[in-house]
């Protein structure tokens, strides 16, 4: 086939002209980005569609010319035998498969930013239920749903200075915290933050973690996105970011007087028998100290070895005998599964956090 | 039933008499028509809850159903669609009728068994839709943990009867892999077998590899519902997140369940219509195989926000990557396949065109959920909604409406109506676009899915998508009307009517009980448009 020069100009417009417009596409088909992240994430985007167009018109463009050109004139058309053509066949796997490993050691580079949060994030606990988020941060001040002067829900903000890293460690729990009720038990959720292009599944039994960093002030919405059921779609939040003198203003109004996650965590320490062997000054007693514990590499007895997280600490807590640290005595603590609630082993995390 | 042969002559129609001569058929024509009647009735149940769930979409708030309706609206649409329909459509229907005939067999390897899967299919379906009358399950047809463990018949009901017809789909993928190895006819060797059944062949290996672990995974689900043994739910030390791994380990290979045959039924369509030998037939062969293989190795790209770890999720954006090349390989040879040819625009053409600008967007949006930084923002939104409608609906319906309206003077030995079917086939295409390109949009905007209720600003979006599909459902009523006229008033086809070259036009339409008059001797590969 020989390529006419009108016909080859008239391609090279069309391809910029598709180039020129998904680009512009491109910004008001996703939601405005707010977070560096999010601005990284969209240029992914704008390339795959500018790629993915490009290769539309390729594709199709070449089966519409081909359908126009090669229609049936007679039923008794002579058509050309081709049966392959290793050169182009050869072309046509390693071209695109060039293209998508471009695109996935993109993906990577930027999804390894999204999973590792900067040592010095602001830190807040996020509780969801069904249908409800409740936002728990260090200073001990909780915000959950309200009503406005209408009676209508206004949903649970979480709010955050602009600017800052934000990470939160998220959990699953019953409606009702002290329900015996075996039906009310914690399911999946999702966090979601379109504005910052992050998502995060909250898994029952363990926390997991998402961090943003909102570089421009506003109310953003929050979606919960793993179906848990008729109220899913109600299960909406908000994160409103403020400049940081405004944020620490709201942080010490109202409610924010309460004891200090970490103070209640220290009191727990002393009321639920933690002391008796577990030492906060480093001395060994029965248990490891839990001085220099948040962070540390344990060792564990019987090999392996994990870093000092939350969810290590969660899983030490409430099922102490599923990782034994080297030297120390299996079985000796009993698993506080059951006695403890979501929030008082959030608490103690907080507590461990301070015994640096 | 259908009617008897145009002429009476002898056929697989006329062979026998009477219903009870079809209920216990082990003729694999009378199976596949079997198949296409109990699909297309799932069918019409399926897509009347699609259009429930569109109608209730139309605005904010609640327009036609509560919240806990639309779950189990959602829920039945997904089940049935993706059981009942997709994953039998093409095997079960058209590859039970056409595999052996286009390998020169008279039937398939294990008849019994073969009517065995259809019961088995019956018998799953009656078995999930008993959970009806315990108040439906509200789950979603992927039954995540913990949400689904509620000790609930309905559940319990639902994950019995997608075991049982895990059966069929298993007893047909073996019947398929034993019939193609052992029965082809004299000459007829692996590089000379229609792409069709390459495409049939690969698919058989995941139906019997895969469908065995989504059979232990429900099995494990309702043995936790009724027994209260602790696999998934943490309260019993179990782990919500190793369900997801089971489930998707089936589930995603099952994906090329449904879509593996669509391109059996492509390369079929566009070598007949373009009368022209299919251009790489090789590669087109092994891509199905390859596509097969790597089918197994990349579920985890379901689970990039679950929990699971970065390495992890790294890992399997890299093997899902892996997918796109002979994906991309099988359209750039239909394509090419079209060049020079002699194209012939009838209604089951016009669906394989449709479905290679469907299904290539379809490939190109599986690249943006493939690539893990841009999939945490799309993943549970309307985003993977239209992508795998685009590739569902826009790849495998197509190819399934295309096949029919093929191989229809085949089975049944009549025309359809061809104006008839382009006109269903146009406003199928349109409102199939109309439907799913705004949900790309909204999924991008950021709205998740299964959502019984949205944001005002989603609304107008929402109002489009939902005029485009009563578009399908006329196109789909069209097509019923012009499948029913065919049936009862259709000119006689002939044998061959397509000018086609694979073996199972060089018989009678319809074809004699055992298909072939004398058994037919290969000498030359499938596509021979010289």
């Amino acid at each position: 086939m020989k390529l006419k020069p009108r016909l080859f100009a008239g391609l090279l417009a069309a391809v910029g002209a598709v180039v020129a417009g998904s680009t512009a596409m491109a910004s008001t088909f996703m939601p405005p980005a707010v977070t560096s992240t999010a601005a990284e994430v969209d240029k992914i985007y704008a390339f795959l569609l500018i790629a993915s167009l490009i290769s539309f018109i390729i594709l199709i463009g070449g089966m519409f010319y081909f359908v126009y050109k090669y229609q049936r004139r007679s039923a008794t058309d002579k058509t050309a035998y081709i049966s392959h053509n290793y050169t182009l066949e050869f072309l046509w796997s390693f071209i695109p498969f060039l293209i998508f490993m471009f695109v996935f050691v993109w993906g990577w580079k930027v999804y390894h930013d999204m999973r590792n949060v900067p040592a010095d994030a602001l830190e807040v606990h996020v509780m969801a239920k069904k249908w409800d988020w409740r936002f728990l941060y260090k200073s001990g001040k909780e915000v959950v749903a309200g009503l406005d002067d209408k009676g209508q829900k206004t949903p649970a903000t979480m709010v955050v200075p602009v600017g800052r890293p934000v990470k939160l460690i998220m959990g699953s729990e019953k409606i009702s915290a002290n329900s015996t009720d075996p039906t009310d038990r914690p399911v999946l959720h999702s966090f979601y933050l379109p504005a910052a292009r992050v998502k995060q599944d909250i898994v029952p039994g363990r926390y997991t973690m998402l961090w943003f960093n909102i570089e421009k002030p506003g109310d953003y919405w929050v979606f919960c996105t793993e179906f848990c059921g008729s109220g899913h779609s109600a299960m909406k939040a908000m994160v409103k970011a403020v400049p940081m003198p405004e944020f620490e203003a709201w942080l010490a109004s109202e409610g924010g007087g309460a004891l200090t996650l970490a103070d209640q965590g220290k009191a727990l320490f002393a009321a639920k028998a933690c002391v008796g062997c577990h030492s906060a000054d480093g001395s060994r007693v029965v248990g490891p100290t839990f001085k220099g514990l948040w962070g540390s590499n344990r060792t564990f007895d019987g090999g392996g070895s994990a870093k000092a997280d939350e969810n290590y600490i969660r899983e030490s807590i409430l099922n102490p005998n599923a990782h034994i640290v080297a030297t120390f005595p299996k079985g000796v603590m009993p698993a506080y599964a059951g006695q403890l609630s979501d929030d008082e082993v959030n608490a103690i995390i907080e507590f461990i956090k301070t015994l640096k | 039933m259908a009617s008897t042969g145009a002429h009476g002559e002898h056929n697989y129609l006329n062979h026998q008499k009477g219903i009870w001569s079809w209920l216990t058929s082990l003729d694999h024509k009378r199976i596949g028509i079997m198949y296409f009647i109990t699909v297309m009735i799932f069918f019409l149940v399926g897509g009347l809850f699609a259009l429930a769930i569109r109608t209730e979409l139309w605005s904010t708030g609640e327009t036609i159903m509560t919240a806990e309706t639309y779950a189990r609206v959602m829920t039945y649409h997904g089940a049935v669609m993706v059981f009942l329909v997709i994953i039998p459509g093409i095997p079960a229907f058209l590859g039970n009728f056409f595999l052996p005939m286009q390998i020169g067999a008279k039937d398939v390897a294990f008849p019994r068994l073969n009517l065995m899967s259809w019961y088995c299919l019956l018998l799953g379906a009656g078995v999930a839709l008993l959970s009806l009358l315990y108040g439906g399950a509200d789950t979603g047809w992927t039954f995540y943990t913990p949400y689904s463990i509620k000790h609930a018949p309905a559940v319990i009901c639902m994950a019995l009867g997608v075991f049982i017809a895990g059966f069929s789909s298993i007893l047909t993928g073996l019947n398929f892999v034993v019939t193609t190895h052992k029965l082809r006819a004299p000459g007829m060797t692996m590089n000379r077998i229609p792409l069709f059944v390459w495409a049939l062949y690969s698919t058989a290996i995941i139906q019997v590899l895969a469908t065995p672990v989504l059979a232990i995974t429900v099995v494990l689900l309702a043995a936790e519902n009724i027994f209260g043994i602790g696999f998934f739910d943490p309260a019993l030390g179990g782990d919500p997140v190793l369900f997801q791994h089971f489930f998707w380990f089936y589930s995603h290979p099952a994906v090329y369940i449904m879509i593996l045959p669509a391109f059996g039924v492509i390369s079929e369509l566009i070598t007949t219509f373009a009368r022209k030998t299919i251009f790489g037939y090789t590669a087109i062969a092994y891509s199905s195989l390859a596509i097969a293989a790597v089918s197994f190795f990349v579920w985890g790209h379901h689970m990039f926000v679950s929990g699971q770890s970065e390495f992890a999720g790294v890992v399997f954006s890299f093997l899902t990557m892996l997918v796109g090349v002979p994906t991309a390989i099988k359209l750039f040879n239909w394509i090419a396949t079209l060049y020079k040819g002699s194209i012939n625009l009838a209604s089951p053409m016009l669906f394989a065109l449709g479905f290679m600008f469907l299904f290539t967007i379809g490939g190109v949006t599986g690249i943006f959920l493939a690539t893990v930084a841009t999939d945490v923002h799309f993943h549970d939104t309307y985003f993977v909604v239209a992508h795998f409608h685009y590739v569902m609906v826009g790849g495998t319906l197509m190819a399934i409406m295309g096949g029919i309206y093929y191989w229809f003077p085949k089975m049944f030995g009549k025309l359809c109506n061809d104006a008839w079917a382009r006109i269903s086939f146009v406003f199928i295409f349109v409102g199939f676009n109309v439907t799913f390109y705004p949900q790309f949009v909204l999924g991008s905007l950021g709205m998740p899915r299964r959502y019984f209720d949205y944001l005002p600003e989603y609304e107008h979006l929402n109002k489009v998508s939902t005029i485009g599909s009563y578009l399908i459902g006329i196109g789909f009523v069209v097509a019923l009307i012009t499948i029913i006229h065919g049936l009862l008033k259709g000119k006689p086809a002939g044998p061959n009517p397509w000018g086609a070259k694979t073996l199972e036009w060089q018989t009678s339409s319809p074809p004699p009980h055992e298909n072939f008059h004398t058994t037919p001797i290969v000498t030359a590969g499938p596509y021979e448009y010289r």
